[in-house]
């Protein structure tokens, strides 16, 4: 298996205080690989560094063999890198369906109405609510339209934000539902996530993330008994 | 009948009744007594009117409240939803029945009515050319522009100085001007693309300050405070001057006799299809991808550019197409006033313009032809009242802030039908 995403040493700062340690990992193409960790050990700037957000000051993002660590966030996201980004962040006051076309900008209309009925029959309730302004559904429904609008531009690999945020214990395994459910059709995902024990339990590989550096590395299953991960996502270090 | 609509006079009357003992109470000891010297003078009848009138108000607002479109009216006014609804998908707008009705009228206004309320219109007319443009800025990209004056004097002074330097007429400016002024919008655009919110509205505040100063110290080539002035149109190089210095004047030609209303209608029938041919491309540019684009900016720029929306593309074409269309309205106020000189184009201005755009309702495409009306015509009828026009602007503006922050129409998005391909 050839690595589609690998990080190299990579660094980032903000100002003098240093986000991300050498931090190396990869995913590989129809992997689930997951990054769980604490608030504040990084997750969030891992994902967004990806996008040039921030810059990296160090090291390499090599993305299917070409380092896109100085590229702008609109060339990542239009060559195959799809974020649902942390806080759902949809377009409030747009109908269901403008927030799916509006996912649909990297790759133009071209199978718009493929897609966009692949997204319903995926999520049901987003064709309920298709006529409806985003912002009058509930959390889960919306994180169910972050997801479908990130799959709007079809992803070589879909980038997650902490999915489960903010969300009712019921309704987060409704979304790790459907994330079996997209993976299965051979998506490789990153999920980045607080919610360790359903996030290991869907993931191929994890990796968890301490204060900028990876501390630990393995298979879903393998991290999930470690003793040590308990400390790491529970915030003890 | 009044059980069949459900209106109950009872309750009508009872409050009447108190508005009635309200105003009595308020406007008895105000106006009811005049203090003559050292003797207090009781003036009954005018108390008794103001009453009379409040009663009778009261009433009539009473049972309309209990009426069905009283119902659906208030209803409106009172929720304080975020002002955006998305429509049936087969909804068909009443605009479909209005539009033919108020071009016809458009069309044959400026014949019928006088010289006076002609060039009232016209400015007017100008004012919704400058709200709609900075509608796309302000209302659509949510980029607050304080400066959007500057683009109107570049197109005002683009046909001025074009016609005195360069010898080039009303038609050749009229896309020139608009040019000049989107390439100006695009240079502003550069410098301010990684601001929002205050910090935009500063450097915006300055841009149109720069234009004002430029234009009025640079006096070798602008001519300073003394200003320019600017050609009328002419119709196939028929001129609508008493005296033409070439060829023969427009009413020679068709042998009327000369009237200086010719111009202005003449101005109107232009800037008519002018602002009917802005309002069809901005209203087909918010249905298409680059309109969502922009609305999509204002809502979420972070989310944007998660999707691979070019933050940069889409910002300066806000900025360069909303500049453009307040270089066109700078042409039709420097032909209208045949003279311009850098008094017209003060921070008042760009305040009253983005006034236009937050009293329309920001983004509402109707709004903003609605408001450009109220806050130009309005005070032509007060001129009584001029001394007050800028306070009682400013009541207006703190009331609609107050009860109506969305502005006088609400944006409604349009629904989707279902398309072929996608299931129902």
């Amino acid at each position: 298996m050839s690595a589609l995403l690998q990080f190299k040493d990579v660094d980032v700062h903000y100002g003098p205080i240093q986000a991300l340690k050498k931090v190396c990992l990869e995913v590989n193409q129809g992997e689930i690989v997951t990054m769980i960790g604490s608030n504040g050990a990084g997750k969030s700037t891992l994902l967004m560094s990806i996008f040039g957000q921030p810059r990296i000051s160090d090291g390499q993002i090599i993305y299917q063999g070409e380092d896109i660590s100085q590229k702008s966030a609109h060339y990542v996201a239009s060559n195959g890198l799809a974020q649902s980004p942390e806080g759902r962040r949809i377009f409030p006051g747009m109908s269901v369906e403008e927030n799916l076309l509006m996912g649909t900008i990297p790759i133009g209309m071209e199978h718009c109405d493929e897609d966009m009925q692949r997204m319903f029959e995926l999520f049901p309730r987003l064709k309920e609510r298709r006529n409806q302004r985003a912002s009058t559904m509930s959390g889960g429904e919306q994180q169910m339209l972050a997801i479908a609008r990130a799959l709007m531009s079809r992803p070589k690999l879909l980038l997650l934000d902490e999915p489960s945020l903010g969300l009712a214990p019921i309704i987060v395994k409704q979304i790790f539902q459907i994330l079996a459910d997209v993976a299965s059709t051979g998506m490789t995902i990153f999920l980045v996530e607080q919610n360790a024990n359903h996030a290991l339990k869907l993931a191929d590989r994890g990796y968890v993330l301490v204060n900028g550096e990876i501390r630990l590395t393995g298979s879903g299953d393998d991290l999930l008994v470690n003793p040590e991960v308990r400390d790491a996502y529970l915030g003890g270090h | 009948m009044s059980q069949e609509t459900g209106i109950n006079i009872g309750s009508s009357i009872k409050d009447t009744i108190i508005a009635g003992l309200l105003a009595l109470i308020v406007f008895g000891p105000v106006v009811g007594v005049l203090l003559d010297g050292y003797e207090f003078i009781a003036r009954i009848d005018d108390v008794v009117w103001i009453v009379a009138i409040v009663m009778a108000g009261r009433f009539a607002i009473s049972v309309f409240v209990q009426t069905e479109s009283g119902k659906k009216f208030v209803y409106r006014q009172l929720t304080k939803e975020d002002g955006v609804s998305v429509t049936a998908p087969d909804y068909k707008s009443k605009m479909r029945y209005i539009i033919p009705i108020v071009i016809v009228i458009g069309l044959i206004a400026p014949f019928i009515a006088s010289k006076y309320v002609l060039t009232v219109v016209i400015l007017g007319l100008i004012y919704v050319l400058l709200g709609l443009g900075l509608n796309i800025v302000v209302g659509l990209a949510g980029l607050l522009d304080l400066g959007f004056v500057g683009f109107y004097a570049i197109g005002a002074y683009g046909l001025a100085l074009g016609y005195e330097y360069l010898g080039l007429g009303f038609w050749s400016m009229l896309p020139l001007a608009a040019i000049m002024a989107g390439v100006a919008g695009a240079v502003l655009g550069f410098p301010v693309l990684r601001m929002h919110g205050d910090y935009l509205a500063i450097v915006t505040l300055g841009f149109g300050e720069i234009i004002r100063l430029v234009l009025t110290n640079w006096t070798e080539f602008t001519h300073g405070p003394n200003g320019v002035s600017a050609p009328l149109p002419t119709l196939f190089g028929l001129e609508f001057k008493r005296r033409s210095s070439d060829g023969t004047p427009f009413h020679e030609f068709f042998g009327l006799s000369y009237d200086s209303a010719f111009k202005y209608i003449f101005i109107y029938l232009v800037l008519f299809l002018v602002v009917l041919a802005v309002l069809y491309v901005k209203h087909r540019l918010t249905r298409m991808p680059i309109g969502r684009a922009w609305e999509a900016l204002r809502e979420d720029e972070i989310a944007c550019r998660s999707l691979g929306l070019n933050h940069v593309l889409v910002k300066l074409s806000a900025f360069t197409l909303g500049a453009s269309t307040g270089g066109i309205a700078g042409v039709f106020f420097a032909t209208y006033q045949g003279f311009v000189n850098p008094s017209s184009f003060t921070f008042f201005e760009s305040a009253l313009i983005l006034a236009i755009v937050v009293l329309g309702g920001m983004g509402s495409t109707l709004g903003v032809v609605i408001a450009a009306f109220v806050l130009t015509v309005a005070p032509e009828m007060l001129r009584e009242f001029a001394d007050y026009r800028v306070l009682m602007f400013g009541i207006l503006m703190v009331v609609m802030m107050i009860w109506k922050p969305r502005g006088l129409v609400r944006v409604t998005r349009k629904g989707f039908a279902t398309r072929k391909g996608v299931m129902k």
